[in-house]
């Protein structure tokens, strides 16, 4: 147990290390991240605007706002850029097999990997974060109580979970098809519209119904109205304990097509 | 006592054939035809513990396949394969311990980072005790001469330095079975000396089981003794790198320099011309046939020197593959999707 965890502590921070030498192309995309935001806060000031009533499906454009910030912090632990190309790409190219020969777990390692990723990324972004929330504090909601403090946090740590698992068992299907980037163009397009990073999924009414029961809006839409207050603690308890069953069956999926992609491996490419 | 036993391997690959042009791609969409490719047919060998066998053959002849099946990187289609004990497609952490595969157009260290950072995950990974960890990167660093560079990237280091840190990250948890494949593909001649100097002392002096598949002759001579040659998957032979050319070549190179402005006339009659530049002539004969053609040659010219010589293993092995016809087994074996 302690000599597994120095390990993912070294597989950690070699990754970090390995995250910080092209300075210059890591900081100008962290920076650059923030562009969308910010257009996209415009966009939906230009919509009410034109819009005939001052709120639109129950949201004020201080809701719409907020809502869009915190599905953001939500989309910054839950997308996995790279993710499922990558390990495409290790798989045509061969290079996995530094995985199977070795004695350590491919997911395993990736997944330390990412973190290492994530860890590195927001301490590039917490300090744009807290300025364009700065900007837009007017349209924030005050400050929950401590429960539903807690629950945002367990929400975005299995946000982080279930979009690794969800983007390394797409990737894991290049084991059969070799080739991936249509499936994660598809599954790009869905999760914008599913998660709720496009708009709330309370928007949707009837199409909705069967959303709620997909692991997307787990990966913006939940955190994010969360902190906007819009579960009892019943509820609340409720959507982690699902979100949860939803980390355990991608968890076992993808041991599954790991299990059974290896088998298949053809270790075409040397 | 044995490392690694292999009986009757076979690994065959479903292959899709892709006919040629823009129709053939359209109807490639909706209906496509495969054909079996057997990439290491019914194979079997023992190699002993300290052993350094090399394994010959040409392009697509299986040899990397068998590596990777030993390897556990691929599971076979039938057969068995124990490598000290353990199946390798099994893949178990005990096993995975006691190996290293090294292979000559794969880099297995982190590119953006200085070697020293990969080794000390390695380290890590394999659960190196720090005092044998310091004293190992020490020893191979030196005898591999790269000390001076563990701290540089990776991506800035040339073809022979990197190949060099990938044997040092492969042998850094002291493994019992050393799988290298093409170890001195592209490199130039100084760093192939340099390689195959090292595996042989590392390799008599730490009593390692090693299996080389290399396409340079001089790597192969210089470190192994036995030579398993392969072909379409098959092997066709086990035994002394010597006796491949006793083996396989019929004839002998003889040699002779003649004295004066003596030349023969015709001298095809005496076997096949590999050289002939005057006053030096060298001559393909038939092995029976060498003293009658030498005694015939010293009669009638006046000889300054003279030779008999095997050919070069190099050509012995060409002309073995080169006998082979492909369609051997039933199936095309050239299947230049597959690296096998």
């Amino acid at each position: 147990m302690l000599a597994s965890l120095r390990i993912n502590w070294f597989i950690l921070r070699t990754c970090v290390e390995e995250r910080l030498v092209y300075r210059g192309d890591f900081v100008f995309a962290t920076l650059v991240r923030f562009l969308p935001i910010v257009t996209q806060v415009f966009l939906w000031g230009a919509i009410y605007q034109s819009a005939a009533s001052a709120t639109l499906n129950g949201y004020s454009y201080g809701d719409m706002v907020a809502y869009y910030l915190m599905a953001m912090v939500g989309r910054a632990f839950s997308s996995m850029p790279g993710l499922s190309t990558g390990i495409a790409q290790s798989v045509r190219d061969g290079s996995v097999k530094k995985y199977l020969t070795q004695p350590i777990d491919m997911l395993g390692y990736l997944f330390w990997h990412r973190i290492a990723h994530k860890l590195v990324y927001f301490t590039m972004a917490t300090g744009p974060f807290i300025f364009v929330f700065w900007l837009c504090r007017d349209y924030l909601p005050g400050w929950p109580d401590g429960w539903t403090i807690a629950g945002w946090g367990l929400s975005l740590v299995m946000a982080f979970l279930v979009g690794f698992l969800l983007e390394s068992l797409i990737g894991l299907v290049a084991f059969w098809w070799l080739e991936v980037s249509s499936l994660v163009f598809i599954y790009m397009m869905i999760n914008y519209f599913l998660s709720g990073h496009m708009i709330p999924l309370d928007w949707l009414g009837g199409f909705g119904e069967w959303i709620i029961y997909l692991p997307f809006k787990y990966l913006a839409y939940v955190p994010a109205t969360i902190l906007l207050g819009k579960y009892t603690h019943v509820e609340l308890a409720q959507e982690l304990a699902i979100e949860f069953g939803w980390v355990i069956v991608l968890l076992i999926a993808n041991r599954i097509a790991f299990n059974r992609g290896v088998r298949r491996y053809g270790a075409f490419g040397g | 006592m044995l490392a690694i036993d292999v009986r009757n391997l076979t690994k065959t690959y479903t292959v899709y054939q892709k006919r040629e042009g823009l129709l053939a791609s359209v109807k490639g969409l909706f209906r496509r035809e495969f054909k079996q490719v057997h990439a290491v047919e019914k194979v079997s060998f023992e190699i002993e513990r300290g052993e350094m066998l090399a394994f010959l053959g040409p392009n697509g002849a299986g040899k990397t396949t068998t590596l990777k099946l030993l390897a556990g990187l691929i599971h076979p289609t039938s057969g068995t394969a124990t490598v000290l004990d353990h199946v390798p497609w099994h893949r178990e952490n005990a096993y995975r311990r006691r190996f290293s595969l090294v292979m000559g157009q794969k880099n297995q260290l982190w590119w953006d980072l200085p070697a020293q950072e990969s080794f000390r995950l390695h380290q890590e990974i394999y659960r190196i005790p720090p005092d044998d960890f310091r004293r190992r990167v020490d020893e191979l660093t030196s005898l591999l001469e790269v000390k001076r560079l563990v701290g540089q990237p990776v991506r800035e280091l040339s073809l022979g330095e990197r190949m060099r840190m990938e044997l040092i990250a492969a042998l850094l948890h002291s493994p019992d079975v050393l799988l290298l494949d093409e170890p001195t593909i592209g490199l130039d001649v100084v760093s192939q000396r340099r390689v195959q100097e090292f595996l042989r002392k590392y390799q008599t002096e730490r009593q390692l089981t090693v299996v080389l598949t290399s396409h340079y002759m001089k790597d192969v001579e210089a470190l192994c003794e036995r030579a398993l040659i392969i072909n379409h998957g098959e092997i066709k032979h086990d035994g002394p790198i010597a006796e491949i050319v006793d083996r396989f070549s019929q004839h002998k190179i003889v040699d002779i320099q003649f004295g004066g402005s003596d030349w023969p006339n015709n001298l095809e009659r005496f076997g096949t011309v590999v050289n002939a530049t005057r006053p030096r002539l060298k001559i393909a004969v038939p092995r029976q046939k060498i003293p009658q053609i030498l005694s015939e040659l010293l009669e009638n010219y006046q000889v300054e020197d003279v030779g008999v010589q095997d050919r070069p293993l190099e050509e012995v092995i060409a002309e073995v593959f080169e006998s082979e016809p492909n369609s051997a087994r039933g199936v095309d074996a050239a299947t230049p999707d597959i690296d096998r």
